[in-house]
């Protein structure tokens, strides 16, 4: 025996750790829809193999849970194991000795408060609200219920012309979304369970890079109908293009200069190359849609004038106003909001930033947008400021880690505190105060608190303001619209305004600043909802037949990651940043698919979604 | 067409076609549990796992297509393994209570387990807790279900009613009613066509057979059954029995040593249907702005329920006449009781039923019209009648051939027919054709009405009366279709059939079950045949029946045979 031992792994802990990882993949693989209480008892179950077995609540009162939760699976107790349940948890919350029976309670109270229903219905009923509703995880996870495997399917055979068909009968944005989704549908990908999600919005955009010039399908019989669209966004312009396919008449208008909304005013054009918006907007108008910009509904034209007019109204203005910081300085000359400065860009209207110091307040994904443009125009240096950690940043990964390959500095736990001007009231100079990062908040972000240090003046010319939008929507409360707490149109699941008949509204003016898919789901929803009010039930589905699955590849292989250009060259000019797929990566990135739509749950039900 | 290679056989088959046909067509069997062509390939059983070359894992040959070159092995110890693994597994979760259950020895996982070899059982069994619902004639039994989905696929794909669903999540997946609700609250039909897929015992109809053994024992009553016209063309499939000895005669014989004490046909009712519905479309007919078009029978008890809750609007449009089993009922305890003297308190009627939605019918609260107690005492299907003649002993082959019992046992061709799709059309139009012109047409003038295709329609000329488009439909998802072209117009007509049961009663949800056989159009094409052979072909001609009229009721649709023969829908809540 000698004194000190060199630890080294064992064979099975390294299996074990490896296995870890697996189950990592495997979690987050999971399919929404699961019953809760069964994922509960799993939970416990693993908290139960982990007790070091010392102290009693931890080593006998999980078993005693775990027993309890799959009685209930059963459906035999009495509803009073509710209580003895809740009894045990809270025990162990206050009397374990270490966090693994702490945690382990209060993940079942924190069970038993958030689904409590589903443990009486299991009780009482002998039954399960759970329930697959789509059982293919990316299909389920998009908003727009775009036929994913599908498309997938047939890139891998090559058919990029139908796979834009195949996606516009969901999302008639396939291009837009192919360079700027955040693609929701990646995170659950079954793939996980194996190596890694599908590259989806890569396949995508092989698929629209490659399609060619792909023409839109016959519109329906005209109905008579008309219908205008207030605000020429992705959701507006994705309502009136579903209406108009179904044969109303369709009419947008826009206040901006030109189409688009946030996906030209918003989103830069090295995320998505302004050409290739003007052309999706140019293939949706082919459909015979009539458009009128530079109108302000509510100055130019009044809202009841074109409830007048229209036998039905989907507003879809968006998000478009500036949120404030309410800091001392704010106003000074030099200060701007992100949604001023990225409208000029928008207009090619483009701000000259040559030589100067930006600091730009704010963590999200328009925060890097801004960001990254002021480097773009020329920026000495560009500082972001944001008051907690990076990975608490709203805004995605790969744009954060973009804006610092670019040359960004992205100044963390820092909280703008006031803004110094010179005697002309010309911003100077940005002060933050220093921050410590403190305790995790009910959305599970930990919370930043004021750090005991001196503030740090951060010298800048042009402060740019990123910190939300919000809606405009006075006009509209005016017109008899209900406006929410926080100025957000009140409008339900299926886009309907109450008490308003015939007026219908989505998109980033109901839910707040969101997604380009979401707002597209949401124009879907309207012109679905539209036609169902109009009286009629118009079907969209697309006459492309999906390629029979073969025997998938189950070998684990690494994920196409999308590469970018050299961040030296990009930061340089507007020009789109990523790259491509080649034609070899596209090919096997395709055939990692598994199929969701055919094996397992798929092939059953739900697999495929033909016509809405 | 695509080569490939199974066994060792070099074959061709057409691109699309899975492994499964393509082996199946060259004589090459596979085996498989919950497939249901071309409405269950889910390959959820796992039994038909084949070797595909250049394939590290085994593929279901169910779902998966043969491809140029494929080359299949469908056996091999590899295979063996999987399959038998596969199987107890499915046993593992399986009440196999083999000797009580009521498809024992007709059982798809019992044939497999038993061809299989599987004498031995490693797991541990935990079978699901079954919590039997009586209330509906529909029984499911959950520790029998081998969640094949074969339920709820027939519910969708066929019936288009969606009673079935999956529920619960992971390993505790099982079957239940859809939206957690209750068979009893739902809008099922009742037609029983998820009993005839299911593979095991989990699904069965009410077995109602200990109520008629009872009233059978009890001295004070009289016993009368009546069957049902498709139930003699598919019962002698339970006894093996050659066409030549399947008579209808010895049926009614083995009723006769059961000890019933009339033995009558739901044919004689048939005809009186005809004679009632017949009246009431022609009265409709020359009528026209006072009633709702088109008019629909209203003898498939699974359509009228159908009608009531997915198309309640068109209530009115269903014929008012009853049906068969129930007009047989209310005659039996009014006419026959008066006739034989016996107050119908003491009178037992039992029917005999292709089908299980009889059995919620006759417990309608206006199916009780002649005494306040139900004109139908109980309702056996087929499978129940040839279970009973099993526990009897009885031996059809060896049984003498007997008549059925008078005055309600005399049925013409045109009752027969009411057993296969378009039979009560064409029975109808006979019989409408003489009550306008006077003449017989000729018995198989209306013959265009008769063939398989699911929605058929056509016109026909009745001198006298004009032109009447008629249209027949059967299963329950080509009604909905029906019906949705009649609700938007695109389809007229003045009388539509509508049988829920794919190919009508002879498909009905009472009949013998065959493993991946649909055999409605067979027995369709018995009950046509005995049409054709019959020496009476219009319900107008039946004998008993005209007597009936000329003694009791006096005339169709008078006074009498509104009380008796008829109801109104509106009366009960689906």
């Amino acid at each position: 025996m000698s004194r000190l031992e060199v630890k080294l792994p064992g064979q099975a802990q390294a299996v074990v750790e490896q296995l870890y990882r697996n189950m990592e993949r495997r979690i987050a693989a999971s399919p929404p829809g699961l019953c809760p209480v069964d994922m509960a008892l799993n939970f416990v179950t693993l908290c139960q193999a982990q007790t070091c077995g010392k102290c009693v609540p931890c080593r006998i009162g999980l078993t005693q849970i775990a027993n309890m939760l799959r009685e209930v699976l059963d459906g035999e107790p009495d509803i009073s194991i509710l209580r003895l349940i809740e009894t045990t948890a809270q025990v162990i919350v206050e009397t374990a000795d270490c966090a693994i029976g702490i945690d382990a309670g209060q993940l079942v109270l924190m069970s038993m408060k958030g689904f409590r229903d589903d443990y009486e219905e299991h009780i009482l009923h002998h039954r399960c609200l759970g329930s697959l509703k789509n059982p293919v995880p990316c299909v389920a996870l998009c908003p727009a219920g775009v036929d994913i495997p599908g498309y997938i399917s047939l890139v891998s055979e090559g058919r990029c012309a139908d796979a834009v068909r195949l996606i516009r009968k969901d999302n008639p944005f396939p291009t837009a979304c192919a360079y700027i989704c955040e693609h929701p549908c990646e995170a659950r990908c079954r793939r996980n369970m194996v190596d890694d999600a599908l590259n989806i919005r890569g396949l995508k955009r092989y698929a629209v890079d490659n399609a060619g010039n792909v023409p839109q399908p016959k519109c329906a019989e005209p109905t008579g109908k008309s219908v205008a669209i207030v605000g020429g966004g992705p959701g507006g312009l994705s309502a009136a293009y579903y209406l108009a396919l179904m044969g109303h008449k369709v009419t947008v208008f826009e206040k901006q200069k030109k189409l688009g909304g946030m996906m030209r005013y918003g989103i830069p054009s090295y995320r998505f190359p302004r050409e290739k918006l003007d052309a999706e907007i140019d293939s949706i108008l082919s459909l015979g849609i009539e458009v009128h910009t530079g109108v302000n509904v509510g100055t130019d034209i009044t809202f009841n004038q074109l409830k007048k007019e229209y036998d039905c109204i989907y507003l879809s203005i968006g998000a478009h106003t500036d949120k404030k910081t309410g800091i001392e300085g704010e106003n000074s000359q030099g200060v701007i909001s992100a949604v001023e400065m990225l409208r000029h860009i928008g207009n090619d209207d483009m701000p000259d930033f040559t030589g100067q110091n930006v600091a730009v307040i704010g963590g999200g994904n328009v925060a890097m947008d801004c960001t990254r443009s002021a480097i773009r125009l020329g920026a000495n240096k560009v500082t972001c400021v944001y008051r907690r950690r990076q990975e608490d940043m709203t805004a995605q990964n790969e744009e954060v880690e973009g804006a610092i390959a670019e040359g960004a500095e992205v100044l963390t736990l820092h909280a703008p505190l006031r803004i110094e001007a010179d005697e002309t009231g010309k911003a100077v100079a940005l002060w933050a105060q220093p921050q410590i990062i403190g305790e995790v908040d009910r959305q599970g972000r930990p919370r930043p608190n004021s750090a005991n240090v001196q503030p740090l003046r951060i010298p800048a010319d042009t402060i740019i303001v990123a910190i939300g939008q919000g809606i405009e929507s006075h006009g509209f409360e005016q017109a008899g619209i209900k406006i929410q707490r926080g100025g957000n149109v009140a409008a339900n699941t299926s886009t309907q305004i109450p008490d308003l008949e015939g007026v219908f509204a989505g998109g980033d003016c109901v839910t707040g600043p969101a997604t380009v898919i979401r707002a597209i789901a949401a124009g879907k929803a309207a012109a679905a909802n539209i036609d169902e009010y109009l009286g009629f039930n118009h079907e969209i589905k697309v006459d492309v037949d999906v390629p029979t699955p073969r025997c998938t590849d189950l070998r684990p292989r690494g994920r196409v990651e999308s590469t970018e250009r050299e961040a030296c060259e990009r930061r340089c000019d507007f020009d789109c940043i990523e790259c491509g797929m080649t034609d070899e990566e596209a090919t096997q990135e395709a055939s990692r698919c598994l199929r969701c739509d055919h094996f397992g749950y798929g092939i059953f039900k739900g697999g495929r979604v033909e016509k809405w | 067409m695509v080569n490939f290679i199974i066994d060792g056989h070099a074959l061709s088959a057409p691109k699309g076609t899975t492994i499964l046909t393509a082996a199946e067509n060259a004589g090459i069997p596979i085996p498989h549990l919950c497939y249901l062509k071309d409405i269950n390939e889910i390959a959820a059983c796992r039994m038909c796992m084949v070797e595909v070359e250049g394939t590290e894992r085994l593929v279901p040959a169910c779902n998966t297509e043969v491809l140029e070159g494929m080359v299949i092995r469908t056996s091999s110890p590899r295979i063996r393994e999987a399959r038998k693994t596969n199987l107890r597994l499915i046993l593992s979760q399986h009440n196999s209570n083999c000797t009580t259950c009521v498809r024992s020895g007709n059982c798809e996982l019992q044939t497999l387990a038993h061809d299989m070899n599987i004498h031995y059982q490693p797991y541990t069994v935990q079978t699901e807790r079954s919590r039997v619902d009586l209330a509906a004639p529909i029984v499911r039994e959950a520790s029998k279900c081998i969640k094949c989905m074969r339920c709820v696929q027939i519910c969708d794909k066929v019936q288009n009613m969606n009673i079935w669903d999956v529920s619960g999540t992971g390993s505790r997946t099982t079957v239940d009613v859809s939206y957690n609700r209750f068979l009893k609250n739902t809008d099922c039909t009742f037609c029983g066509q998820c009993v005839t897929h299911c593979p095991t015992g989990a699904l069965t109809v009410r077995d109602d057979t200990i109520r008629v053994l009872r009233a059978l024992a009890n001295p004070e009553l009289i016993t009368v059954v009546q069957v049902a016209p498709a139930v003699r063309a598919a019962w002698a499939e339970e006894f093996d029995l050659p066409t030549t000895q399947a008579t209808t005669g010895r049926m009614v014989a083995a009723f006769k040593r059961m000890g019933f004490d009339y033995v009558f046909d739901t044919n004689f009712t048939a005809d009186l249907t005809i004679m009632e519905e017949g009246s009431e479309f022609i009265s409709r007919f020359t009528h026209r702005g006072k009633h709702r078009w088109p008019m629909f029978t209203s003898c498939c008890p699974a359509w009228v329920r159908f009608v009531k809750t997915q198309f309640p609007d068109y209530t009115e449009n269903l014929s008012t006449a009853k049906s068969p089993q129930q007009m047989f009922g209310s005659v039996t305890k009014s006419y026959f009781a008066e006739k034989i003297g016996v107050s119908p308190k003491n009178i037992f009627v039992v029917s005999i039923m292709p089908c299980s939605a009889k059995k919620a019918e006759c417990e309608l609260p206006t199916m009780r019209n002649a005494y306040g107690d139900q004109d139908v005492d109980a309702v056996l299907t087929t499978r129940e009648m040839c279970r009973l003649f099993k526990s009897d002993c009885i031996i059809p082959a060896d049984l003498e051939e007997a008549e059925f019992d008078s005055p309600l046992g005399t049925g013409t061709g045109a009752a027969v027919i009411f057993g296969a799709t378009g039979g009560v059309m064409d029975a109808a139009l006979r019989s409408a054709y003489y009550l306008v012109t006077g003449k017989n047409p000729d018995p198989d003038a209306f013959a265009e009405i008769r063939s398989n295709k699911p929605w058929r329609e056509a016109s026909f000329n009745i001198p006298g009366a004009g032109t009447v488009h008629v249209a027949v439909v059967s299963g329950l998802g080509n009604a909905r279709k029906l019906m949705e072209a009649i609700d938007t117009g695109t389809a007229n007509y003045d009388f539509v059939e509508v049988m829920s049961c794919p190919g009508g009663c002879a498909g009905g949800g009472g009949q013998p079950i065959h493993e991946g056989k649909e055999l409605a159009d067979c027995r369709g094409k018995t009950l046509w045949d005995l049409d054709a052979n019959a020496a009476l072909r219009f319900s107008h001609e039946n004998p008993d029946v005209q007597m009936l009229y000329r003694e009791f009721l006096k005339k169709p649709l008078g006074e009498k045979a509104h009380h008796l023969l008829h109801t109104n829908h509106n009366d009960w809540n689906a």
